[in-house]
C-alpha cells in the first residue's frame, strides 16, 4: 500500500507542477502583447496620466518575475489584485458570489448528466448494433455536433415560450433550493444535453473494449450468467476508464458553462470572463482562467487517482 | 467401445465467418465423435478452423463467426438447439476450456482463488469453503508451488506457466465430463511447456476427463492425445489413433508435415579464415537493466551461427548490438576485424550495407503502403546507385532469386502476398544491399510449418550462391538442427555454450543446455513419460521457472 | 399544442432528409466507378446525408455572391421584418437582409474555420511527427509543453489569449490554431509512434534513410488515413468554437457577416417566439452533424470489422 500512496503523492505534485506551469502561462501572456501593455488596455485615445496610472497599479515598472511571484504570492492567498475596470475594485470580491452560482450549475449539470450516460452507455455497449444502438448513437452524434447555444435556445423556444421554466435565470438573493432549481434548470438541462452525448460514446467505447477481452469471454464460457460477467467481471476493470470518461466530460462542461452562463443571463463566472474580456479587464481575466484551469486540472487528477485505485496491478506487487 | 461410451457427436459441422458483408466458410462439413474420458489432438496450421471447431463444441461461436449447419450433441444435448440458459448452465459445470493465454484470460481484478471458486459456487457443485479447499488439492497434484497461498495471488502476480497450470485446474473446478484446451502452451518457453503439459496430463488422465487438445505442434499432440483428427483450411484431412498416425500417416498432406523435421542442411567444411563479425566481450544494458553480460562469438562466411535462448535471454539484444541500436556498454562488435562505430548513425553508408537484417513478422518488417518495386529497389537505389532501367532488370533479378515472378509481383502491395511470400520479400530487400552478412530474427517462427521450411531451403541456397554470413536467432532447436553450423547458447544474457553444432548436440551438455535440449518435444508418444522419468531420476531442475 | 407542432415538423424534417440521403446516394454510385463507386454504394444513409449536406455547403460558399439576392453589408430596410417574398428571412438587427447573410456567412464561417483547422494540423502534425521519429529530448520537451498547454480549457485558453491580443480575424485564426494544434499534435505524435516501432521502420533507419525521407516516404502514407478522420474532427471542434466565441460576440467581428454572430445580434426575437435567429445555429449545427457522420463512417471503415 505505501507504493500507492507514493504514487497518488507523485500525482498530487505533477498536478501541483502543472498548476504551476499554467499560472506562469496565464500569468506571462500578458508580456507577449506587443508594446506597452497599458497604452493597449486603454487605447490609443487614453490620457498619458491614465497610462501611467495603470503602469504604476500594475508596477509595470519591476521585471516580470517580480511582478509574477506578487501576483502568485496574492493569489495563494485569494487576493487577485484589482480590476482594471471597476477601478479600485478587489478581483476576489467581484469572483466569489459568481463562483459559487458557477459550481452550482455545473453540480447541477453534472448530476443529471453523469448517471444518465453512464447508464445509456452501459446499455448502449450491451445492445451493440441494435436499432437501439444505432438510433443512440446517432442521436448523441447529433448532439455532440449542436453548438451551445442552438441547443439553449432550442429548449428556451420549446419550454420556457410554453412558459414551463424561466428563461432567465437570474438568482434573486436567498432564493431556497427549490428556487435556485427550477430557475437554473434550463441552463443545467443544456448542458446536460451537450455533455450526456460525449460522455455516453465515450463509455460505450470503453465497455465494449472491455467486453472484448478474453477474460470476458472466459467467465462467459464458466457459464456465468450475462449479469453477472457484467457486474462481476467487467465493472470492476471499468472504473478505471469510465472515471476518465467522467473527468473528461466535467471538464468539458466548465468550457461549456461559459457559453450557457450567457445565453440565460446566469450570474457566474463565465459571463464575467466574457464581459471582462470584452472590457479586456486582465486581472479578472487572468483569475477566473486560473481558477477554470485548477478545477481542469483538480479533475483530472482526481480520476488519475481513482484509476490508481482501482488497479491491482498497481496495488498489490511482489 | 460402444456407443453408449460416445459423449460428444458432431456432425457435418459448418461455420462461417464475416468479411466485410459477406460470410465466408471457416469450417465446411467437420465430423468428430469424443468417447468418456478420450483425448482427441486437433492439429492444423493457422486457419484451419482448429479453435473455431473447440469452441463450437461448447455450442458457442465468437463475434463475427456463425455456425451455419450440421449437429452438434453432447450426451444426449442438441447443443445447435439448446436454449442460451441449458448452454449457460453446460459451460464451465460439464464443459470447461482452457484459453491459450492464461494471463489474458484471467480477470485482472480478482484474486486466483475468486475465479477458481465462481463456477462451482455459482453452479451449485460446492460450498465456497468447499471448493477453496478442493483448490488447494487440485494445485497440489498439479505441482503448482505454495498450493495454500497461490489462490490468494492476483494474476498478475504469477508467472506465465504457473498461470496456465492454475488455469487447467480452474477448468477441472467442477470436474466437467469434457475440458477443451486451445493451445494452451502456444505461448510458453519449451522448458516451461513441459511442466504445464505433465500437469494436464495428470490431472486429466485422473479424473479421466474426455479432452479436445488443439495445437499446432504435433510432437505436443502425440504426448497428449489417444487419436489426432488433422484439418486443413476447415477441412478435415485424416484422422487415426495417435501411434499409428505417427508410424503410418495416410495422407500426403499429412506426410509433408512430418516430412519438415527432416530438413537438414549439410555439413559445412570447418570455418578458414577471418570472422566476418565478432562480438567482443560484450555488455549492454536497457536503462539500468543489464540484458547482455560479457559476451563473445564470431560468425564466419559460409556459416550459420543459430544463436539459442528462451525469452529474456538477449538474444535479441546481441543482433541489437550488432546492428548499432544499443550501442554497448562495454566490449565491442568487429566487421572484418575492424571495429563498428557503436551507434549505426555513426557508420559509413559501406558498413551499413554489409550487415542486413530479415525480421520474424514480415507484416511489420514491410511497409504497407510501398509496392514490392520500391521496398527491393530503394536498397539497390541507396547503395549500389542503380536507378532507370538498370534498377528494374535488378529487381527482378532478385525476385526471381526468391523464386517469385517478377511481372507478377513486382507493383503489387504487401497485403497482396501470403505470409511466406512476404518473408521472401524481406530476404530480397536484405540481398538487395549485397551483403556479406545477415541477421535472421526468428524468421520462420511466425509461418506454417511448411512454409518455414520452403524459407529455411531458400536462405541456404543463397547461403552458397553469394558466400553470406548468418546469424540466426531462434527459440526453436528444430531449426537449429536444421540450418545451423556452429552454436550459441545464451540464458540471461550470458552465453552459457557455444561450438560447432555436432558438438553442441552430443553429451556431454551444460546443465542449461541439457534441460532446453531435452525439453523440446519429440515425435514419440513415450517421450513425456520417459523424460518426466529420467528427470525424477536425476533430480534435474523441474523447469526454468522459478 | 406547440410541441406537437414541433414534433410534426421535425418528422417532417427527418422524412426528407432520409428520401434526399437516400436519392444522393444512388446518384453519386451511378455516377463513379470502381472502388468509390463500390464504397458509395455500401455508405450507410447517415453517411451519404453528411457528404450531400457539405457538397450544398460547398456550392453555397463558391457562389454566395450569384445565390445571394442582396450584398453581404447592405441596409435594405427597418429592423427585423417579417419574412416576405422579398426578405425571404425577413431583416436582421441592423435591417439587413438575413438570407443574404446567411448566403455570405457560409463562405465566412466555414472558411474561417477550414483555414483555421488547416493550419492547426500543419503545425500539430509536423511537430507530432517529428517528435514520434526523432524522440528523444525533443520528443519530451514537446510533450511536456503541449500537457501543460492542454491543462487549461481551450475555449478558456482562446478567451484569455482575445482579451491580450485583441480580436481580429487573423488573430482569432492563429490563437485557435495554435490552441488546437495541441490535440493534432498528440494524435499525430501516438499514430506516429505506434508507426515508428514498427520494423520497417527500423529497417530505414538501418539502412541510412535521412529524417526527411523516414517521414515523407516511410511514415506519412501510414499515417494519412487517421489524420484526415481526425482532420474532420478537427474541423468540427474549431468550427464550434469559432462559432462559440462569435457568438459571445468576441470571435468574428461584424460587419462580416457570420453565423455565430448573427445568433447573438438577434436573439431578442427567440422571445417573441420567432425562429429566424435559430436558423443561423442551425446551419452551423447541420455542417456539424454532416461532417461528424462522414468521419464516424470513415472511422468504422478504416476499423474494420474489429467491431
Amino acid at each position: 500500500m505505501a507504493r500507492v500512496w507514493r504514487m497518488i503523492a507523485q500525482r498530487l505534485a505533477f498536478g501541483v507542477v502543472t498548476l504551476f506551469v499554467v499560472s506562469i502561462i496565464i500569468f506571462g501572456a500578458t508580456e507577449l502583447l506587443p508594446g506597452d501593455f497599458a497604452q493597449a488596455v486603454l487605447g490609443q485615445a487614453a490620457t498619458a496620466e491614465s497610462v501611467a496610472a495603470i503602469r504604476r497599479e500594475l508596477n509595470l515598472d519591476l521585471p516580470v518575475y517580480i511582478r509574477y511571484f506578487d501576483w502568485l504570492g496574492g493569489v495563494v492567498q485569494g487576493d487577485f489584485g484589482t480590476s482594471l475596470a471597476q477601478r479600485g475594485r478587489p478581483v476576489s470580491d467581484m469572483i466569489l458570489s459568481r463562483l459559487g452560482n458557477t459550481f452550482f450549475l455545473a453540480i447541477y449539470a453534472a448530476a443529471m448528466a453523469v448517471p444518465l450516460a453512464l447508464t445509456l452507455g452501459i446499455l448502449v455497449a450491451l445492445w451493440r448494433n441494435s436499432l437501439f444502438d444505432r438510433i443512440a448513437n446517432s442521436t448523441a452524434l447529433s448532439a455532440i455536433s449542436f453548438p451551445e447555444f442552438f441547443v439553449a435556445y432550442i429548449l428556451i423556444f420549446v419550454l420556457a415560450q410554453a412558459g414551463y421554466f424561466p428563461s432567465m435565470a437570474r438568482m434573486p438573493a436567498g432564493a431556497d433550493l427549490g428556487e435556485k432549481l427550477y430557475r437554473a434548470f434550463l441552463p443545467a438541462l443544456t448542458l446536460t444535453l451537450v455533455v450526456t452525448a460525449h460522455m455516453m460514446r465515450m463509455t460505450r467505447a470503453a465497455i465494449i473494449n472491455l467486453l472484448s477481452s478474453p477474460y470476458i469471454e472466459m467467465a462467459r464460457l464458466k457459464g456465468m450468467r450475462p449479469s453477472r460477467v457484467i457486474v462481476h467481471h467487467a465493472l470492476p476493470n471499468a472504473i478505471a476508464p469510465i472515471a476518465n470518461v467522467v473527468a473528461i466530460n466535467l471538464a468539458y462542461l466548465i468550457t461549456g458553462v461559459v457559453v450557457v452562463e450567457v445565453v440565460f443571463v446566469y450570474p457566474g463566472l463565465g459571463q464575467l470572463m466574457v464581459d471582462s474580456v470584452s472590457r479586456r479587464d486582465i486581472p479578472v481575466v487572468q483569475a477566473i482562467a486560473l481558477i477554470f484551469a485548477a478545477a481542469y486540472v483538480l479533475l483530472n487528477l482526481l480520476a488519475d487517482v481513482i484509476s490508481t485505485l482501482s488497479n491491482p496491478r498497481l496495488l498489490y506487487r511482489d | 467401445m460402444s456407443t453408449q461410451d460416445v459423449l460428444l457427436s458432431i456432425r457435418d459441422l459448418k461455420i462461417e465467418g464475416k468479411s466485410g458483408d459477406d460470410w465466408l466458410p471457416i469450417v465446411n462439413g467437420v465430423d468428430l465423435t469424443l468417447h468418456r474420458g478420450e483425448v482427441l489432438g486437433l492439429i492444423g496450421e493457422s486457419g484451419a478452423g482448429k479453435s473455431t471447431i473447440g469452441l463450437a463444441a461448447m455450442g458457442f461461436a465468437r463475434d463475427g463467426c456463425r455456425i451455419s449447419g450440421g449437429t452438434i450433441d453432447f450426451d444426449g444435448i442438441d447443443l445447435r438447439r439448446a436454449s442460451r440458459e441449458q448452454l449457460r448452465r453446460l459451460h464451465g459445470k460439464r464443459i470447461a476450456y482452457v484459453a491459450q493465454s492464461a494471463a489474458a484470460s484471467f480477470n485482472p481484478a480478482h484474486r486466483l482463488m475468486e475465479q477458481y471458486c465462481e463456477a462451482p459456487v455459482r453452479h451449485g457443485v460446492m460450498s465456497r469453503s468447499e471448493a477453496e479447499r478442493d483448490a488447494v488439492d487440485l494445485y497440489r497434484k498439479i505441482r503448482l508451488p505454495d498450493p495454500e497461498g497461490i489462490g490468494f495471488r492476483y494474476p498478475h502476480q504469477v508467472s506465465g506457466g504457473q498461470l496456465q497450470r492454475a488455469m487447467t485446474a480452474m477448468a477441472m473446478s467442477c470436474r466437467p465430463d469434457l475440458i477443451i484446451f486451445d493451445e494452451p502452451t502456444t505461448a510458453l518457453d519449451v522448458t516451461t511447456q513441459i511442466e504445464v503439459l505433465a500437469a494436464i496430463r495428470d490431472i486429466v488422465e485422473q479424473f479421466g476427463t474426455a479432452a479436445i487438445y488443439i495445437t499446432h505442434d504435433l510432437a505436443v499432440v502425440a504426448q497428449m492425445a489417444d487419436r489426432i483428427k488433422i484439418l486443413l483450411r476447415g477441412d478435415e484431412i485424416e484422422e487415426a489413433d495417435t501411434r499409428e498416425m505417427l508410424a503410418a500417416p495416410k495422407h500426403d498432406y499429412t506426410r509433408s508435415l512430418w516430412a519438415v523435421r527432416a530438413f537438414q542442411r549439410p555439413e559445412q567444411p570447418a570455418p578458414k579464415g577471418a570472422p566476418v563479425v565478432s562480438l567482443r566481450n560484450v555488455s549492454a544494458s536497457y536503462g539500468k537493466v543489464p540484458v547482455l553480460d560479457n559476451i563473445s562469438f564470431d560468425i564466419h562466411p559460409r556459416r550459420t551461427v543459430a544463436v539459442v535462448g528462451e525469452s529474456g535471454s538477449g538474444k535479441s539484444t546481441a543482433a541489437r548490438v550488432i546492428t548499432g541500436l544499443l550501442p554497448p556498454t562495454r566490449g565491442e562488435v568487429l566487421f572484418e576485424g575492424d571495429a563498428l562505430p557503436p551507434d549505426y548513425r555513426k557508420r559509413t553508408r559501406e558498413q551499413l550495407r554489409n550487415a542486413q537484417m530479415i525480421y520474424q513478422m514480415a507484416d511489420t518488417a514491410l511497409n504497407p503502403k510501398l509496392p514490392i518495386r520500391r521496398i527491393i529497389g530503394r536498397p539497390a537505389q541507396m547503395y549500389l546507385g542503380l536507378n532507370g532501367r538498370a534498377l528494374t532488370e535488378r529487381i527482378r533479378e532478385l525476385l526471381h532469386l526468391i523464386e517469385l515472378e517478377p511481372d507478377e509481383y513486382i507493383d503489387r502491395l504487401p497485403s497482396e502476398l501470403s505470409g511466406g511470400q512476404k518473408q521472401r520479400i524481406g530476404i530480397a530487400r536484405a540481398l538487395a544491399a549485397e551483403p556479406r552478412f545477415i541477421i535472421c530474427d526468428e524468421v520462420t517462427s511466425a509461418l506454417d510449418q511448411i512454409v518455414a521450411e520452403g524459407i529455411l531451403r531458400l536462405l541456404d541456397r543463397l547461403q552458397g550462391a553469394f558466400d553470406l554470413a548468418y546469424m540466426f536467432i531462434t527459440h526453436d532447436l528444430a531449426t537449429v538442427r536444421a540450418i545451423a553450423d556452429d552454436v550459441v547458447v545464451m540464458q540471461k544474457g550470458r552465453v552459457v555454450e557455444q561450438g560447432p553444432k555436432p558438438e553442441m548436440f552430443a553429451p556431454p551438455h551444460e546443465p542449461y543446455t541439457e534441460l532446453l535440449l531435452s525439453s523440446v518435444p519429440e515425435m514419440d508418444p513415450d517421450w513425456l513419460s520417459r523424460l518426466l522419468e529420467e528427470r525424477r531420476h536425476k533430480d534435474l531442475p523441474q523447469g526454468a521457472e522459478k | 399544442m406547440g410541441t406537437l407542432i414541433v414534433l410534426f415538423w421535425i418528422a417532417v424534417a427527418l422524412g426528407v432528409a432520409i428520401a434526399a440521403a437516400w436519392g444522393f446516394r444512388a446518384l453519386a454510385a451511378a455516377l463513379t466507378r470502381g472502388e468509390l463507386h463500390r464504397a458509395l454504394r455500401d455508405a450507410p444513409l447517415t453517411a451519404s446525408f453528411g457528404m450531400m449536406v457539405i457538397l450544398i455547403y460547398l456550392v453555397i460558399a463558391l457562389l454566395a455572391p450569384v445565390i445571394a439576392p442582396f450584398p453581404e453589408r447592405m441596409v435594405v430596410g427597418s429592423q427585423f421584418m417579417p419574412w416576405s417574398s422579398v426578405n425571404w428571412l425577413g431583416t436582421d438587427a441592423l435591417g439587413r437582409d438575413m438570407f443574404s447573410r446567411m448566403v455570405y456567412g457560409t463562405r465566412n464561417t466555414v472558411g474561417i474555420a477550414f483555414a483555421t483547422t488547416l493550419l492547426a494540423f500543419l503545425i500539430g502534425s509536423v511537430l507530432g511527427l517529428l517528435a514520434a521519429t526523432v524522440g528523444g529530448l525533443l520528443d519530451q520537451g514537446l510533450s511536456r509543453l503541449v500537457d501543460v498547454l492542454m491543462a487549461i480549457p481551450s475555449l478558456i485558453f482562446a478567451l484569455l489569449l482575445l482579451t491580450i491580443f485583441g480580436t481580429s480575424i487573423l488573430t482569432l485564426i492563429l490563437v485557435i490554431a495554435v490552441i488546437d494544434s495541441t490535440r493534432v499534435f498528440r494524435l499525430a505524435r501516438a499514430v506516429g509512434e505506434g508507426v515508428v516501432v514498427m520494423d520497417y521502420i527500423e529497417a530505414a533507419r538501418l539502412r541510412g534513410e535521412g529524417l526527411v525521407y523516414l517521414i515523407t516516404r516511410e511514415i506519412l502514407p501510414n499515417v494519412t488515413a487517421p489524420l484526415v478522420a481526425e482532420f474532420g474532427l478537427r474541423f468540427c471542434f474549431v468550427f464550434l468554437s469559432i462559432s462559440a466565441l462569435s457568438f459571445l460576440g468576441l470571435g468574428i467581428q461584424p460587419p462580416t457577416a457570420d453565423w455565430g454572430s448573427m445568433v447573438r445580434e438577434n436573439a431578442t426575437l427567440i422571445t417573441f417566439g420567432d425562429v429566424t435567429p435559430l436558423l443561423p445555429a442551425g446551419a452551423i449545427a447541420l455542417l456539424t452533424v454532416a461532417v461528424n457522420f462522414v468521419v464516424d463512417w470513415q472511422l468504422y471503415r478504416a476499423s474494420g470489422l474489429k467491431e
